[in-house]
């Protein structure tokens, strides 16, 4: 077994393993430890992205989700009543709208899973972690759907800046 | 015995030699950060001394030079307090996670040209910048931990203060580099220095810096937003402990507390080291052919003795600023940082932009 393989399966199973900490710690109910669980998540998930060379894509990873996402999280989380969310109970109806939505979403990945071969005949990706060739793709072939995100973003900003402005006029 | 080891090496497969060449890179480059992080601890204390017409810690050995020593001993051996109503393990994790960003970001720096046949650099990722910048993005952590952790008022806000401050702080320090690369061309830290090669007007380093009036607000942005970074004065607001009764750390005693101060130190190093790289030539000096690769081990060691005294004139003014300038107010660091230097930066980029296209039509 290739090194790169090993470190595959270290990296896929700290994925699942702090994946599935995130949202059912047997040890803990409060809601910065899932957090930072979901922070080793992401990080764990960059790993993947750097043994497929997609290097560009891990470190905006880390970057911004691991980065900045998350502190913002962890910044709400801390400005939030933690006890009362420590607290709280797991609703009977909550908890079955939960499972069904994980069985559907399970039985789409085996479906498709099981209709493809994973991994056959496919070439390993080359050169995708480039930054030039990734930044070329999105101002030509991907120029429409990068624009929209990019109003998305601004949308988004107004909205900020509309809401902590005291009085409108 | 020499012969022995050469056949040994070239016996070596490719993936073995990389793995042994790395590893004593690795320990290499993290022993010399360490010797530095202790080392600047007293180059502090001595200067501040001298600043201040004191003379400063002189016992523990010759010149005192042998102060980390005992420092370290005792931060050991001190009794350490851990609160009754903290949070353990997010309270023990803290203090880690202040010191792990500052060594992971070492990999990617490019200490010197060549020692031998090997590069002196861990890891030329081709997005070295981007590498660096996200793990700086994870020191915040440490700083949110803390704070968390305490489970007690002033360090919960200390620790809400510090980290709007450096994830301001982050934004303009990203935004500032962003035209140093759109001169470069990629993301690569080693191009970066190739790019700095040579003289201008004859005698004048090609270094960044210098090189005109955008690369030079770039380093202006760098170097402050750095200091903000760093948590060093004039932005040392985490640790205010006259008036706002310290930060993140007021529960912390012992070697945790020396963990974080070491933490600071280290990213000390850390920042100087890339504007070093980013803005000063890295390993280059334009004079004497020193900004080629070098052919002979004494070039390689003296391309490496170029880096770490730049690294070291960085340090030393890292801290005379420390001693010579009042704390910035927290609104007008905020100010600072979102106000004034975002913008600047965003518009530094755009007129950057406009010259090299320009410059490419012609």
């Amino acid at each position: 077994m290739a090194i790169t393989d090993i470190l595959f399966y270290v990296f896929a199973f700290l994925t699942l393993a702090c994946g599935v900490l995130v949202v059912a710690n047997p040890f803990s109910r409060n809601p910065v430890t899932s957090a930072m669980f979901l922070v080793l998540t992401i990080i764990s998930m960059a790993g993947l992205f750097v043994l497929l060379h997609a290097f560009f894509l891990a470190a905006v990873q880390v970057l911004v989700y691991a980065g900045a996402v998350m502190v913002l999280f962890l910044f709400v989380i801390m400005l939030l009543d933690l006890k009362e969310e420590e607290r709280r109970k797991v609703k009977k109806l909550g908890l079955i709208a939960g499972l069904i939505s994980v069985g559907a979403i399970v039985a789409i990945f085996v479906r498709s899973l099981l209709a493809t071969q994973p991994g056959k005949d496919l070439p390993m990706p080359t050169a995708i972690g480039d930054t030039a060739m990734l930044g070329k793709m999105l101002f030509t072939n991907y120029l429409l759907p990068f624009e929209i995100v990019s109003l998305l973003l601004l949308v988004a900003m107004v909205g900020v800046i509309l809401l902590s402005k005291k009085d409108l006029k | 015995m020499i012969e022995s080891v050469n056949n040994w090496l070239n016996g070596l497969s490719d993936t073995q030699s990389l793995l042994l060449f790395t590893s004593i890179k690795a320990i290499g480059a993290f022993s010399v950060m360490m010797f530095m992080v202790a080392y600047t601890v007293v180059l502090e204390r001595r200067l501040c001394a001298w600043i201040q017409d004191r003379i400063g810690p002189n016992r523990v050995g010759p010149f005192g030079l042998l102060q980390p020593a005992a420092d370290g001993i005792k931060a050991f051996f001190k009794e350490e307090m851990t609160p009754a109503h903290v949070r353990k393990i997010f309270f023990t994790l803290a203090p880690m996670l202040a010191l792990i960003p500052a060594i992971l970001n070492l990999a990617v720096i490019p200490f010197g040209s060549t020692l031998g046949k090997q590069p002196m650099v861990l890891a030329d990722l081709n997005v070295g910048i981007l590498y660096t910048f996200g793990i700086v993005s994870l020191g915040v952590y440490s700083i949110v931990l803390a704070g968390y952790a305490a489970n007690s008022k002033y360090p919960f806000l200390g620790g809400i203060r510090s980290t709007a401050q450096l994830i301001s702080y982050e934004i303009a320090m990203g935004m500032s580099v962003i035209p140093i690369f759109l001169y470069v061309g990629n993301l690569n830290l080693s191009s970066v220095i190739t790019a700095q090669t040579g003289t201008q007007l004859g005698v004048l380093p090609n270094w960044f810096a210098l090189q005109n009036p955008m690369t030079f607000l770039a380093f202006c942005i760098f170097l402050v937003s750095a200091f903000a970074e760093t948590n060093r004065t004039p932005f040392d607001l985490p640790e205010a402990e006259q008036e706002l009764a310290g930060g993140y750390n007021v529960e912390y005693s012992a070697i945790k507390f020396a963990m974080f101060f070491m933490g600071e130190y280290a990213n000390m190093i850390l920042v100087s080291a890339m504007m070093v790289t980013l803005f000063f030539g890295g390993w280059t000096l334009p004079w004497f052919g020193l900004d080629q690769p070098a052919t002979t081990p004494i070039g390689g060691v003296l391309h490496i003795g170029i880096f770490l005294g730049k690294v070291f004139l960085f340090l030393v003014m890292f801290v005379w600023i420390r001693w010579m300038w009042p704390r910035f107010r927290y609104d007008q660091l905020m100010d600072l940082g979102w106000r004034r230097f975002i913008p600047v930066a965003l518009a530094n980029i755009l007129v950057t932009a406009v010259w090299l296209w320009w410059r490419s039509a012609q």
